[in-house]
């Protein structure tokens, strides 16, 4: 071989100086690069390959540049320059000749030219530039190839900043006569939709013309662009649901022209597109899915053939099918094609099989039990793939009573997987499953340590902090806690006494956290061996200056007691020496700790508080210090994500030094602050060092968490199981549930029993992995519901609103997620539960409802108490003058605010069943309600009917005055009896009452109404505010009767515009510091986005608008006559950015908390 | 939507690349060397899907050359293995027979008809025919009967 390779090299010198003769013509192209892939192939070693190309570039190099060289070898030299860059050589020299061959050469040449400018150049390189002359003159060509070649080019490299460029010559080739070009241009605007949605935002009607070219090929362009939009908003895209439908049943009819075959199915890329629309449009959509039913049953049966395409189509269908409105038939074909394919023999099908499965199980459990087998087998399958899929199912249908299997499992597979991505994704899921359904402490806090050391320091620090949230804060049992966290002690001191050497960095903080904390707690421990113990981890080489840091905050606590007192002072001593400044200040600390005890009892008292622990995240103590140094011409502090965004719009060469050292050195003296003593005071609660500024109980972290949990995993289950009970978990089923118990144990500690036989072992761990699955419940399609309370339920916060996204976590396991909690009264009507509705069914005399139902036909009423209803609403709210939606900057505070979800004024339907004629008579007397006369002129809400008995039927009214909300009650007889002592009581814990009037009546005549109304302030923001009350009256001495109702007020009930100018507004806005991001959407429906969205947010939220400045906007409100919100939005990008500032904490994330609300329910 | 495509051959040498989303250069050599460490160390018998971080890997071998394209979560495995042999289908009509060494030597004929056949990771035209018409359209245009001869004969 090595003189083959020596021939070679001897031989390129005649061939390079053969080359670089100018119009060496006679040597074809084509074997020139022949000839240099040749040699390429025949060396052995990289070094040889480096230098052949090394030589090779540099003759290219040569040849590029003289002028001599004709375009047609241009075209073969750059065919050799892709080649060496596809080796990963840089030919960056070539780049330019590229551009210009594209422009300057004949159709074939250009081509090439093209090529070797969509290989070479990336998106942002600076040469495209050149490129955009080019593709507008070949845009704008007769010859159709040139057209054809620019518009791929575009789609392939053009940027966002270029594309306004060349669009309107794209849009204008949708109605080029020939077909392939208008493929070629929907296809391009495809891609400028996905890299800058806004820019093709006014061609939306020309994609519907594409839609219906009459070549399939345009229309199934237009379809990728279609699937795109309406995953973004499903809603607006439902009447072309019939057009889909009709399209797919032609297709799959085999309307097309045979050429769309392949392999004799008529064209399934454009079937498993439709399919995919049709699955998403169909989403929770009764009405809609019904329309495609038959077509979706048609492709099932038609795709029967024995082709890999027609299992893609099955497998597309399955799908949808399981995502659309169920329909009992369509699942059980479904289910059956699932069967097929997870037994299939050919793996790939397995495969898909599995993962239709994993889809499947969310919303019927019992499908897994009928493959159990099946899943057993992949379990154990060679290829690592399969098994990984295989846990992902088991994942799924983990519950209380399977859960250490399973767990086993994936820490098994875990333990063998070296793939980063895997782990982290693994090792999350298994902490989940842990918190979630771990049956007992041992088991938890053993699980999790093998999740700290298999996960290492890949894993994302969010579950270190929230394992450890979860010991601080604690469950509801204390004794439950106390016996958590003295096993983790124990289970701890028992690994730093092995070798421990090994232990990723995450670990050992996470142990050093708990055994400060809580070592005390263990009886009979002496601490001294704890502090040797964290000694020598401190001692220890390899253990990162954090864990160090976290190793001494924990010695910081412990050093209590004379004995203890030494050793710890000893470890002071030998910091005080240490480089590491962070370390060297720590060991100082703790000296002073030491020395002086009661400083150090309290700054760090013995059980440490969980909750009183109050952090000022506005860093307001510092106010005066940063006023002092604003004065004396400092220049205001930005936030890192301003300073960035102003970095990013400075992109252009600037002539000033720039500016930005300053906020940069400002940012690195709060890092450094950080250690400071005033913050080790405050650090003494949960997160004692966490060096992640977003855990220490940041406001709006704990919000963002708490979102994320509720719409997490389980946030797109379907929305169907609000009718669901939460109802205990199903038995299992008969030998199941006598024989788990006993196969738990075996199976997790498999190794030291005798083996038994292999069929039995499978059975065995059968019915292990699927206890707990419901059997005889197959058509209950309520999806992975928490049917079991989680074991570490998390303690409810009270006190202030920043918690309400945990404690939301800890209920939404029991509450189906969507509850649109906001929704006016919601808690009182839909929930199925509640008392209300079984309290008053008890208190209804059955004559007088009789007696009711006849004055209902007197009224000449429609039975339907809920049309009727909403009918008396919709009235209600014509009455009143409604201010126009679009008005900007004026604010007129006359207006109806509409209820923000027409649910808020259905009656439950239960109720509505039992107590018909009652219901139906308070609809019409809502129509006669009316607001006491001074009430009448301020903006107000809709009237809602609340409760009605019988009797008596409460309506509620909220009217927005400019300091308070007032809450009106309307209480109308609706018999013709005269009730007593009528009384009402109204309660909520978060607001403040102020005057009521009207709440207690002697008699109330039949068929009249009284009012009464309260005030109620807010001091401080909380997303939701529940109240709740009662009403008592006697229908005669004696009989009294009682009615409860509840609701549900929100934080946008309490803003109030704040009208102020722009210089006021930046005065306050420099006077609040702290501040709030976050991205919002912008809608992009309808004129100017920033306008249209700052206009939606105005009107639901009543924000008064500032100022619009180009693509800024800043909105200001207020909490009532209190505290003010300032809102600063840009347009950025797709979203729109906004900052807000306030002088109460809590009100920025309550107030972004509406206006993503508002925005999405637009 | 298909992010990348690339072709290999078994000795792990890269024969065609294809990106339909822009990535920094780095990026690239880091997912051509993972993917052709990862797909060259599959067993036979094993199926033809790989995750590789939130991607989907679908890849191919045919004769001595692995097709392997990156798939978005929402994409189907089973159809990009369909492209895939679409692609292989197509250079085959075109080059008649084909095999790794056409594509070597004929790297950017491949390019083109790649972009035929694909168009910003989707597939842009399902007919053989009319992408095959399309490529030839393009080539006779310019192409002189003497460049046509000297076409090498492997």
């Amino acid at each position: 071989m090595s003189d083959v390779v020596e021939k070679t090299l001897t031989a390129l010198p005649s061939l390079l100086s053969l080359d670089s003769q100018p119009g060496a013509g006679k040597l074809s192209s084509t074997s020139k690069l022949g000839q240099f892939i040749r040699n390429i192939t025949e060396l052995t070693s990289k070094h040889e390959e480096e230098k052949l190309i090394k030589k090779e570039l540099a003759v290219i190099k040569d040849q590029v540049s003289s002028p001599y060289t004709t375009m047609r070898q241009m075209r073969e030299l750059m065919v050799r320059s892709m080649y060496c860059e596809m080796l990963g050589y840089e030919a960056s020299f070539a780049y330019i000749h590229a551009i210009k061959l594209a422009q300057q050469g004949t159709v074939l040449e250009k081509r090439a030219g093209y090529l070797a400018v969509s290989l070479f150049l990336n998106e942002n390189h600076e040469l495209l530039l050149l490129l955009v002359n080019t593709v507008l003159k070949d845009l704008q060509s007769t010859n159709i190839i040139e057209v054809c070649m620019a518009l791929t080019v575009v789609s392939q490299i053009f940027p966002k900043d270029m594309i306004p460029a060349v669009l309107p010559l794209v849009e204008e080739k949708l109605s080029h006569p020939k077909e392939i070009i208008r493929r070629k241009a929907v296809l391009a605007l495809y891609k400028f939709y996905l890299i800058a949605p806004n820019q093709v935002q006014h061609i939306h009607g020309k994609f519907r013309k594409a839609l219906c070219d009459k070549d399939p090929g345009v229309m199934t362009s237009s379809l990728h662009i279609y699937l795109q939009m309406i995953q973004e908003s499903p809603d607006s895209y439902k009447d072309l649901v019939g057009s889909f439908v009709t399209i797919l049943r032609q297709v799959v009819g085999g309307k097309l022209p045979l050429d769309f075959n392949y392999h004799s199915i008529p064209a399934p890329w454009l079937q498993m597109q439709l399919l995919r629309i049709l699955s998403l449009l169909g989403r929770e959509d009764q009405s809609t899915s019904e329309t495609m039913y038959d077509v979706l049953n048609e492709s099932l049966r038609r795709a029967e053939m024995n082709h890999n395409i027609t299992y893609a189509i099955l497998y597309e269908c399955v799908k949808a099918i399981y995502t659309i409105h169920p329909k009992a038939e369509l699942l059980e074909k479904a289910a059956k094609c699932i069967g097929n394919f997870v037994l299939s023999p050919k793996i790939n099908l397995k495969y898909l099989g599995l993962k239709a499965l994993t889809y499947v199980v969310q919303h019927d459990a019992s499908l897994a039990l009928q493959h159990q087998m099946t899943i057993i087998e992949c379990l154990d399958h060679s290829d690592l793939l399969i098994k990984r899929e295989t846990l992902e199912l088991l994942f799924r249908i983990t519950n209380a009573q399977n859960v250490t299997v399973i767990v086993e499992r994936i820490l098994s597979f875990l333990r063998l997987c070296n793939d980063d991505y895997t782990i982290i994704d693994l090792v999350g899921k298994v902490a989940e499953l842990a918190e979630k359904y771990a049956p007992d402490n041992e088991w938890f806090i053993q699980t999790m340590t093998v999740v700290f050391s298999l996960g290492g320091d890949l894993m994302p620090p969010d579950i270190p902090s929230s394992f450890l949230r979860l010991l601080a804060e604690g469950s509801q049992s204390e004794v439950d806690d106390r016996q958590l966290k003295v096993y983790a002690v124990n289970s701890y001191l028992s690994v730093l006494n092995d070798d421990c050497s090994h232990l990723p960095q995450r670990f050992l903080q996470v142990i050093s956290w708990v055994l400060g904390e809580y070592s005390y707690l263990r009886e009979g421990l002496d601490q001294e061996e704890v502090i040797l113990l964290l000694k020598k981890l401190l001692d220890q080489r390899g253990v990162s200056a954090e864990t160090r840091s976290w190793v001494l905050s924990a010695l910081t606590k412990l050093c209590r007691g004379s004995g203890r007192a030494e050793l710890a002072l000893a470890v002071a001593e030998s910091l005080s020496s240490t480089l590491d400044t962070v370390l060297r200040q720590q060991g100082h600390e703790l000296r002073h700790l030491i020395q002086d005890g009661s400083l150090h009892a309290r700054v760090l008292p013995q059980p440490a508080p969980a909750n009183s622990l109050e952090v000022d995240s506005s860093l307001s103590f510092l106010d005066g210090f940063v006023s002092d140094a604003l004065a004396a011409g400092a220049a205001p502090y930005k936030p890192p994500h301003q300073r960035q965004e102003e970095l990013g719009q400075q992109r252009a060469p600037t002539l000033e030094p720039y500016a930005l050292s300053l906020p940069m050195s400002l940012s690195s003296c709060t890092v450094t602050d950080r250690q400071s003593p005033s913050v080790l005071s405050m650090s003494s609660g949960l997160s004692a060092n966490s060096t992640e500024p977003s855990q220490r109980a940041g406001v709006a972290t704990l919000m963002l968490e708490g979102v994320k949990r509720v719409w997490g995993k389980e946030g797109y289950l379907p929305q169907r199981d609000t009718s669901e009970t939460p109802a205990t978990v199903e038995e299992p089923s008969d030998v199941v549930q006598s024989s788990h118990q006993q196969v738990v144990i075996d199976i997790s500690q498999p190794e030291p029993e005798p083996e038994p036989p292999q069929l039995d072992k499978k059975q065995q761990l059968a019915s292990s992995l699927f206890v707990g699955l419901g059997s005889q419940n197959s058509a209950c399609l309520l999806g992975k519901t928490e049917a079991t309370v989680p074991r570490f339920r998390r303690k409810p916060h009270l006190n202030d609103a920043s918690s309400s996204g945990t404690s939301e976590r800890s209920s939404d396991s029991s509450h189906s997620s969507h509850s649109t909690a906001d929704s006016f009264l919601y808690g009182g009507l839909l929930e199925e539960e509640p008392a209300t509705p079984i309290q008053s069914s008890r208190h209804a005399p059955q004559p007088i409802a009789a007696s009711g139902s006849c004055e209902a036909r007197q009224h000449g009423l429609t039975v339907n108490g809920v049309d009727e209803n909403r009918g008396g609403a919709v009235v209600c709210a014509k009455e009143e003058k409604r201010a126009h939606p679009t008005q900007l900057i004026e604010s007129d505070m006359v207006r109806v605010r509409p209820n923000a979800l027409a649910e808020g004024a259905v009656v439950p339907p239960q109720n509505c069943s039992r107590h018909l004629p009652s219901t139906s008579s308070c609809g019409s007397d809502s129509e006669v309600l009316k607001l006491p006369f001074e009430l009448q002129n301020l903006p107000h809400s809709d009237i809602i009917s609340l409760i009605s008995d019988s009797h008596l039927c409460i309506s509620c009214c909220r009217v927005f005055r400019e300091d308070a909300l007032l809450i009106v009650l309307f209480l109308s007889n609706s018999t013709e009896m005269v009730l007593c002592d009528v009384a009402l009581e109204l309660s909520c814990e978060e607001l403040q009452m102020g005057s009521l009037r009207g709440n207690v009546m002697e008699s109330m005549a039949g068929r009249t109404s009284s009012v009464c109304h309260y005030t109620v302030f807010m001091e401080r923001p909380h997303t939701h505010v529940p109240f709740t009350g009662t009403v008592s009256y006697q229908t005669q001495p004696g009989h009294k009767h009682t009615l409860h109702f509840s609701g549900k007020l929100t934080t946008a009930d309490f803003i109030r515009p704040l009208v102020l100018s722009t210089e006021e507004y930046g005065k306050l806005w420099l006077s609040f510091s702290h501040d709030v991001k976050q991205n919002l959407r912008l809608l992009t429906d309808a004129g100017d986005p920033l306008i249209a969205t700052l206009n939606v947010l105005k009107d639901c939220l009543q924000l008064h608008i500032v100022d619009i400045i180009g693509s800024e906007g800043i909105v200001a409100c207020r909490l009532l006559d209190g505290a003010p919100c300032l809102m600063h939005c840009r347009v950025h990008g797709a979203s729109l950015a906004v900052w807000l500032r306030s002088s109460l904490s809590s009100f920025p994330d309550c107030l972004l908390y509406h206006c993503q609300r508002a925005l999405q329910e637009h | 939507m298909m992010r990348f495509l690339l072709l290999f051959s078994r000795q792990g040498k890269l024969r065609l690349q294809k990106w339909f989303l822009p990535l920094p250069e780095r990026e690239k050599k880091k997912i051509i060397r993972d993917m052709v460490a990862m797909v060259l160390a599959r067993k036979p018998r094993t199926c033809n899907f790989l995750h590789w971080r939130d991607l989907k890997i679908v890849y191919k071998r045919y004769a001595s050359l692995y097709f392997c394209c990156g798939l978005e979560e929402q994409d189907n495995e089973l159809l990009a293995l369909e492209v895939l042999h679409r692609y292989v289908e197509l250079l085959d009509k075109y080059f008649g027979n084909v095999c790794e060494l056409d594509i070597i030597f004929n790297f950017e004929k491949a390019y083109f008809i790649l972009d035929e056949f694909l168009m910003g990771g989707e597939i842009q035209e399902t007919s053989k025919l009319s992408i095959s018409k399309s490529i030839e359209a393009s080539d006779m245009l310019q192409e002189t009967m003497e460049e046509y001869m000297s076409k090498p004969a492997f």
